[in-house]
């Protein structure tokens, strides 16, 4: 899955390493007891802590320890037994103190490794140079007045656990996968929702560009607020394009953050953030370094659930899935647990199929999620039993699918109701084709000269019986009336 | 390690610390004879040396993940120069 740029001097490839804000979910804050929920009042969920009032101590939420402790053991990643808090010092009016809490020398979380599964069933490794808890910011609203700017502080103090990748990222297309399958492990983990429309997972891309077959690394941009799957994409092709006609033009690319601007699809410099990228970080006074023992490290690796790479290899090995299937359904545990529901004592590729194909195409369409699916995951397993047990055929249970789908309601009324039993009388199935045949002595004659006729045939019998009757069944009576095929 | 004129200018700034250039001179003298009080302070052997966090021995101390603040905007915002509504209000920032 090479991308290559044609530029005029040659072919161009891009590296790209990631840098995601992922909120922690917690009831409180990092460092203060206000509420984190979303869509709060301005400043209703603001403590003097949060405020940077004078005289505030903070005093760090364990659980948010605990969740970042956590994340890194779901990512395979080293976990820290001594990290440290600083002060990140910049000015900007949505943080109050001054300064960022953050972790800078020794965070929590060191290297991990992230596994892409991509679309040609392969995998391939993504590296995961760190992870380190901090506080999030307020929030500044910039439209709401023509000569001011709004501050709402409840995000402030919100914990944040900043993820960066290692730039080990090839194309725009792995970096959306590297995007969802983050999001896949951090919902296992319950350790942040993943929430990209409520800012909960927020994304910044390092792009840099080189010739193709270069060693050394390209001088990189950092592209901030790419905050939907969509942008990730989009964001990363557009600004690599516009490295590589800058160098080709002559020019140098700067080392410098720019804004991905959604509405018309370009990245631009953001100047003001260049001035004060010197944040002099020093350890926090306030907060003693983060000391883990075993035993706390040993209890949270002890109530991880099973990630979604465990469980795709168990669905392969269990269920006979191919990596594809198998990597969709792991994507989300309440997809997984529907699959392992229908898949119970059945056929695991036929249960999969149904989920995949009919489900999904149908939860898609209408645009319903898979936790308000009008067919449960027993109905649809009632349905697969009345078609492995012959009680219906296999175009018939498609039909009772959409139905099921449009009314909720349960496979077997619906057979019994509308009369959809497959016909198994093998007199009556015999007694149609013979009618078939004698009606039609013209398309008898063409059979003799081309066999595949008898699909016409077969179309016509099924016509008949309303549907009901067994496709292959009705074949193999046909091929024993209908004359010898000629030649 | 003695710094010049420049450097405090770029310190004072990164501090939005308004420092007129007829006062640059001699805060210059002033943390170049502070710098060089560290240096001599870098010139005691600590290899093997255990970090000294605190001076007493602290028990960790971690907050429950409860809420037990927040629901106060308008005491939070009363000592802001500017509010509006239950927002603090700042000059425009351009973006």
């Amino acid at each position: 899955m090479g991308y290559e740029i044609q530029g005029n001097t040659g072919v161009w490839e891009i590296v790209v390493g990631l840098e995601v804000h992922a909120q922690v979910t917690s009831n409180a804050k990092l460092f203060s007891g206000a509420a984190t929920a979303y869509g709060a009042a301005p400043n209703a969920q603001v403590s003097p802590v949060d405020a940077g009032m004078p005289g505030q101590l903070p005093v760090l939420n364990g659980y948010c320890v605990e969740q970042a402790v956590r994340t890194g053991l779901g990512l395979k990643a080293e976990i820290n037994r001594e990290s440290v808090f600083e002060r990140k010092n910049y000015f900007y009016p949505d943080l109050p103190a001054g300064y960022q809490i953050s972790q800078y020398a020794h965070p929590i979380v060191g290297k991990g490794e992230l596994t892409l599964d991509m679309p040609d069933g392969t995998t391939r490794g993504i590296g995961i140079t760190r992870l380190h808890l901090e506080m999030d910011a307020g929030k500044s609203l910039h439209n709401q007045q023509d000569d001011a700017t709004l501050i709402d502080l409840n995000r402030s103090g919100v914990a944040l656990m900043e993820i960066v990748s290692e730039p080990d990222i090839r194309t725009p297309e792995e970096a959306v996968l590297y995007m969802r399958k983050l999001r896949s492990i951090l919902r296992y983990l319950g350790t942040c929702d993943g929430n990209m429309e409520e800012g909960s997972l927020r994304c910044d891309a390092n792009v840099s560009v080189r010739k193709k077959g270069d060693a050394g690394f390209g001088t990189r941009c950092e592209i901030k607020n790419v905050n939907s799957m969509r942008f990730v994409a989009r964001a990363i092709e557009y600004e690599a394009r516009r490295q590589v006609e800058l160098i080709e033009g002559g020019g140098t690319v700067d080392q410098e953050t720019r804004l991905f601007d959604a509405q018309k699809g370009e990245t631009r410099s953001m100047r003001s953030k260049e001035e004060a990228h010197d944040y002099r970080y020093f350890p926090d006074p306030d907060l003693l370094p983060v000391v883990l023992d075993e035993a706390f490290i040993e209890r949270i690796a002890a109530g991880l659930p099973e990630l979604p790479d465990a469980k795709k290899a168990r669905y392969m090995e269990a269920y006979g899935l191919g990596p594809y299937d198998a990597g969709v359904l792991v994507a989300d545990r309440t997809t997984g647990d529907y699959f392992e529901a229908v898949a119970a004592g059945r056929d695991g590729k036929q249960a999969a199929n149904w989920v995949i194909n009919d489900l999904f195409g149908s939860l898609g369409k209408a645009g319903i999620a898979l936790e308000n699916s009008p067919v449960g995951p027993a109905a649809l397993g009632q349905l697969l039993d009345l078609l492995n047990a012959q009680t219906i055929n296999g175009r018939t249970a498609k039909d009772v699918f959409a139905l099921m789908f449009e009314t909720g309601r349960d496979p077997d009324r619906i057979v019994e109701e509308r009369g959809l039993r497959q016909v198994t009388d093998a007199g009556a199935i015999e007694a149609e084709v013979d009618r078939v045949i004698a009606a039609n002595p013209g398309q008898v004659e063409t059979y003799k000269k081309n066999p595949k006729v008898i699909g016409w045939f077969t179309g016509q019998v099924m016509k008949a019986t309303g549907g009901k009757a067994n496709p292959g069944g009705v074949q193999q009576i046909l091929k024993a009336k209908l004359p010898p095929v000629e030649g | 390690m003695s710094l010049d004129k420049a450097t405090v200018a770029r310190i004072a700034a990164l501090a939005r610390i308004a420092v007129p250039e007829s006062q640059q001179e001699a805060l210059s003298g002033e943390l170049s004879t502070i710098m060089g009080w560290i240096e001599q302070l870098n010139e005691v052997d600590t290899d093997n040396v255990e970090p000294l966090r605190a001076v007493m021995p602290i028990e960790r101390h971690w907050r429950a993940d409860e809420v037990t603040d927040g629901g106060a905007a308008e005491a939070i915002t009363a000592n802001a120069p500017k509010a509006h509504g239950a927002y603090f209000v700042v000059p425009k920032v351009v973006e």
